[in-house]
């Protein structure tokens, strides 16, 4: 064959419509219509339009009307797109991982016992040494659902969300350990960590309430990290085949218990490290329930993201901006921040049905051609 | 009734399917319409069964213009279709399947399943049809699912019958079944197409043909008088040839040497019984029959992707009885799976990524864990130029490609790497004249420089054309063997043994 066709297989086409569709506009719409039937929703509960006004104004200025606020919205938007990283990793393998939230508790009671246990060690050395600590127990927690499904066909969601109330009784029972739980105090919490083991905050020296630090750099890192992993590895290839077809996978010699097993685990660590990130860069310990809902949000954020890596970090920044302007909103408007809640889920609703956006804005997308009479 | 087709144009977007096409279909009468895939066949019929609307020209029944604006108009015009693709509910009988849509119901909505079952067994008794009125449908051999889809159509009183690819799912011998029920319908006076692109069918089954390519008629005729080069050539626009460049059979050393291999299916019954084989060098081994006697079974145990329950299975003097698909890969064993959909390919997979399925670890296209992709994707599209696969891209989706050239992109795939034994499972199954000839190429070629072959289809022309020994296979035993060494083995001796009529 000639040299010129080698070069026009070769040619890389430009990135189509229908993916700019899929990947941008369906969320776009699924976010306005959202918003929309927040509104909808404010006015059916007696909100008037005057406070709906000042409320979406809140939500604009909490999210990214000041510094403060996207110091806010960033620190907020850190944990979530860390274990968003991790749930998008599982879904590309095809497993879904409800026990990110599991996960993200072991990984951040992980990294304040390395934390405070090894008090006298430098920050150089304490801080990935707690990070770590963190994301390797995330990955032994998620790796037990895992080997669950590839040694007796158990099936992840049911044992994650079994390994997810575990974990809630197993961190209620650790906290009350005399060498976890706080000298003097009766109520289940932890020792804090020292401040070698914290992630500092990087906007201290303007004003030492802003609370953005430097786990931020990590959820930059771990974006490029999941993105080479997905898409330049070859453990990522076998993940995507196997999530894609699992059978095809097999046949071509894949092996899928150790596959799942692996996904899992890495999926984990990303969970984990989200634990550790909550623990030494905001709340400084360990309290019952500190996830605060994370590991589900997360599940939200990386379907939003459509399970690629950037897809991921622009819809964590997303829910980030809608957490930090829903308590500027609750504050300024008096409207409950249930309403960020509703209006989250309604996002959700909208990406999982990406006929039902194409119905509601049908000039938003290109009419469909029928396909050719033959058949594939 | 007669239909009439005067001019049809139908356009999608740019693409034209169907341009000015004229055709008269016949009461008491097979046509029998040919083309390959994308032809457009397929869009011609849906025209005239109301599924689309034409862009230009129109249809006449019995000299009386219509117009259908959808299914049900042509419906009730008399006009069904028989999909390729069965439109059945598995866990209904037959008969409420035959009235979905059209319940025959009494007072209260009370459902009349009494006189439609009694209609059934008349439609039955009719046209010889032999299907239990009650029996589950996912009870049914695919065979027998065919027939359910006939009397839906003939429970609507339809005078015109398409079928869509009817022999596609079908079996050697129910085949034969399906023709004894045309030649029923047509006696009863009915007009029947038959859509194909098989060669041999259409010739044995149709009084008329006319042979559609590029959306247009091409050439009508009289199957009596018309060869299979000819029609080929009419199909696809050049000569093609039907003979197989073969070397002389030089057979070399034991390359595959089973022995003794059993295989159980999932629920501890024997699905491959006791079986004994050997492949050498330079020759193709065909094993024939019907499917479901434990050919995928015995492909898998060898493939490396089931676990056989006694025998040893030596693949160029090693014992790979245990050894994993991957071990097996490394030590040149090819595998062309018998479904390409499910276990070949990755549809969302580019043609490169797909390219590279079992050998992306290979030195070749990655260092440590990375996966070198611009060299994959130079590899992939050598592979696809040596292999003909025709792609807009190497980054194009695989399952955007047609049939053949999937097919094509596993053989590239499989035929590209070091090779010493090939096991290909229905090598060419729903693949046009084209794609077939190049494949039995490409499997020939591999046998002259040395290889070992391995065939498993029942498609008995097949195995007939490209093998050098053929074993049946039924109920899990090599219950007969040929050589074609001393001559074409007698295609009615095979056909018996398939059946499992002992010799």
């Amino acid at each position: 064959m000639t040299e010129r066709s080698m070069q026009d297989l070769l040619q890389r086409r430009l990135i189509g419509r229908s993916e700019i569709e899929d990947v941008v506009i369906v969320p776009l719409f699924a976010v306005i219509t959202a918003l929309f039937l927040g509104t909808l929703v404010m006015l059916a509960t007696n909100v008037d339009l005057a406070t709906i006004a000042r409320s979406f104004l809140a939500l604009l200025r909490g999210s990214v009307g000041s510094l403060n606020a996207i110091s806010e919205t960033l620190t907020a938007a850190a944990p979530l797109i860390l274990a968003g990283l991790g749930l998008a990793l599982g879904f590309r393998a095809g497993l879904f991982n409800i026990g990110a939230e599991g996960q993200v508790l072991m990984g951040g009671m992980a990294a304040v016992i390395v934390g405070f246990s090894f008090a006298d060690l430098p920050a150089a050395l304490l801080l990935p040494l707690s990070l770590l600590a963190g994301a390797l127990t995330g990955a032994l927690y998620a790796s037990i659902a895992g080997w669950l499904r590839a040694a007796t066909g158990a099936h992840e969601v049911i044992s994650t969300i079994m390994l997810n109330l575990i974990s809630y009784r197993l961190l209620d029972y650790l906290l009350r350990q005399p060498f976890i739980q706080k000298e003097g105090r009766s109520d289940p919490i932890s020792k804090s960590v020292p401040e070698a083991a914290e992630l500092p905050r990087l906007l201290a020296f303007i004003d030492p309430n802003l609370r953005v630090h430097a786990g931020i750099f990590l959820v930059l890192a771990a974006v490029a990290i999941v993105y080479w992993i997905l898409f330049r590895s070859k453990l990522g290839f076998e993940f995507r085949a196997s999530g894609e077809n699992a059978e095809a996978a097999r046949f071509a010699g894949m092996r899928s218990g150790i596959i799942i097993v692996v996904a899992m685990a890495t999926a984990g660590a990303f969970a984990g490290l989200a634990g550790a990130n909550q623990v030494l860069g905001v709340l400084g310990r360990a309290t019952p329930g500190f996830s605060a809902g994370i590991g589900f949000d997360a599940i939200a954020v990386a379907l939003l993201g459509r399970s690629h890596p950037v897809g991921v970090l622009l819809a964590g920044l997303l829910f980030g901006a809608l957490e930090a302007g829903g308590r500027q909103m609750q504050v300024d408007a008096g409207v409950s921040i249930d309403l960020i809640g509703i209006i989250q889920a309604l996002i959700i609703v909208f990406i999982a049905a990406p006929l039902m956006v194409r119905a509601l804005f049908p000039w938003g997308f290109r009419t469909t051609i029928k396909p050719k009479g033959g058949k594939l | 009734m007669q239909v009439d087709l005067r001019g049809i144009t139908k356009r999608f977007g740019q693409v034209i399917a169907n341009e000015g096409v004229g055709l008269t279909i016949r009461p008491g009468e097979v046509l029998g319409l040919l083309g390959e895939n994308g032809a457009g066949k397929s869009t011609l019929m849906n025209v005239l069964c109301g599924l689309y609307q034409p862009d230009a020209g129109e249809i006449l029944l019995d000299g009386v213009p219509v117009t259908f604006s959808g299914p049900g108009d042509a419906i009730s015009a008399g006009i069904g279709m028989v999909h390729q693709h069965f439109m059945l509910v598995p866990v209904f009988s037959v008969t409420e399947n035959v009235i979905l849509g059209v319940e025959p119901s009494g007072r209260l909505d009370h459902l009349d399943l009494k006189t439609a079952r009694a209609k059934v067994a008349e439609i039955n008794q009719a046209y010889g049809l032999k299907v239990d009125p009650n029996a589950l449908i996912e009870t049914l051999p695919v065979g027998v699912q065919q027939r359910v889809e006939i009397i839906k159509v003939l429970f609507r009183s339809a005078d015109v019958l398409i079928l869509d690819e009817p022999t596609a799912v079908l079996t050697p011998q129910e085949v034969d079944d399906f023709f004894r029920i045309v030649d029923a319908l047509r006696d009863a006076g009915k007009a029947l197409v038959f859509i194909t692109h098989k060669l041999n069918e259409i010739l044995e089954i149709s009084d008329r043909i006319a042979v559609i390519r590029d959306g247009r008629i091409v050439g009508e005729g009289d199957p009596k008088k018309l060869t299979r080069p000819e029609l080929a050539e009419m199909m696809v626009g050049h000569p093609v040839s039907f003979d197989l460049e073969k070397g002389a059979f030089a057979p070399g050393r034991a390359l595959l040497d089973v022995s003794d291999l059993t295989v159980l299916r999932e629920d501890d019954t024997v699905s491959v019984d006791h079986v004994n084989l050997t492949v050498r060098a330079g020759e193709v081994v065909g094993i024939a029959g019907v499917q479901g006697n434990g050919q995928s079974a015995l492909i898998e145990a060898l493939t490396g992707v089931r676990r056989p329950a006694s025998g040893t299975i030596m693949l160029d003097g090693q014992d790979i009885t245990q050894a994993s698909v991957r071990a097996r890969h490394k030590l040149g064993m090819a595998h062309i799976p018998e479904d390409r959909q499910h276990n070949a390919l990755i549809a969302n997979f580019s043609v490169a990524e797909n390219m590279v399925l079992d050998t992306y670890y290979d030195t070749r296209f990655s260092s440590g864990l990375h996966i070198n992709w611009p060299d994959v994707h130079t590899a992939a599209a050598r592979f696809a130029t040596d292999f003909d696969v025709r792609t807009p891209s190497v980054y194009a989706a695989a399952g955007h490609l047609s049939g053949g050239n999937q097919q094509k992109l596993v053989v590239a795939r499989e035929l590209s790497r070091e090779t010493t034994v090939i096991i290909a499972g229905q090598p060419t199954r729903g693949l046009d004249v084209v794609s077939t000839g190049y494949i039995h190429s490409r499997l020939i070629a591999a046998r002259d420089s040395g290889d070992g072959v391995l065939i498993v289809s029942s498609e008995l022309d097949e195995i007939l054309a490209l093998s050098d020994r053929i074993f049946v296979m039924f109920k899990g035993r090599f219950v007969a063997e040929f050589n074609s060494d001393a001559g074409l083995p007698d295609k009615s001796a095979i056909g018996l043994a398939m059946a499992g009529v002992a010799q």
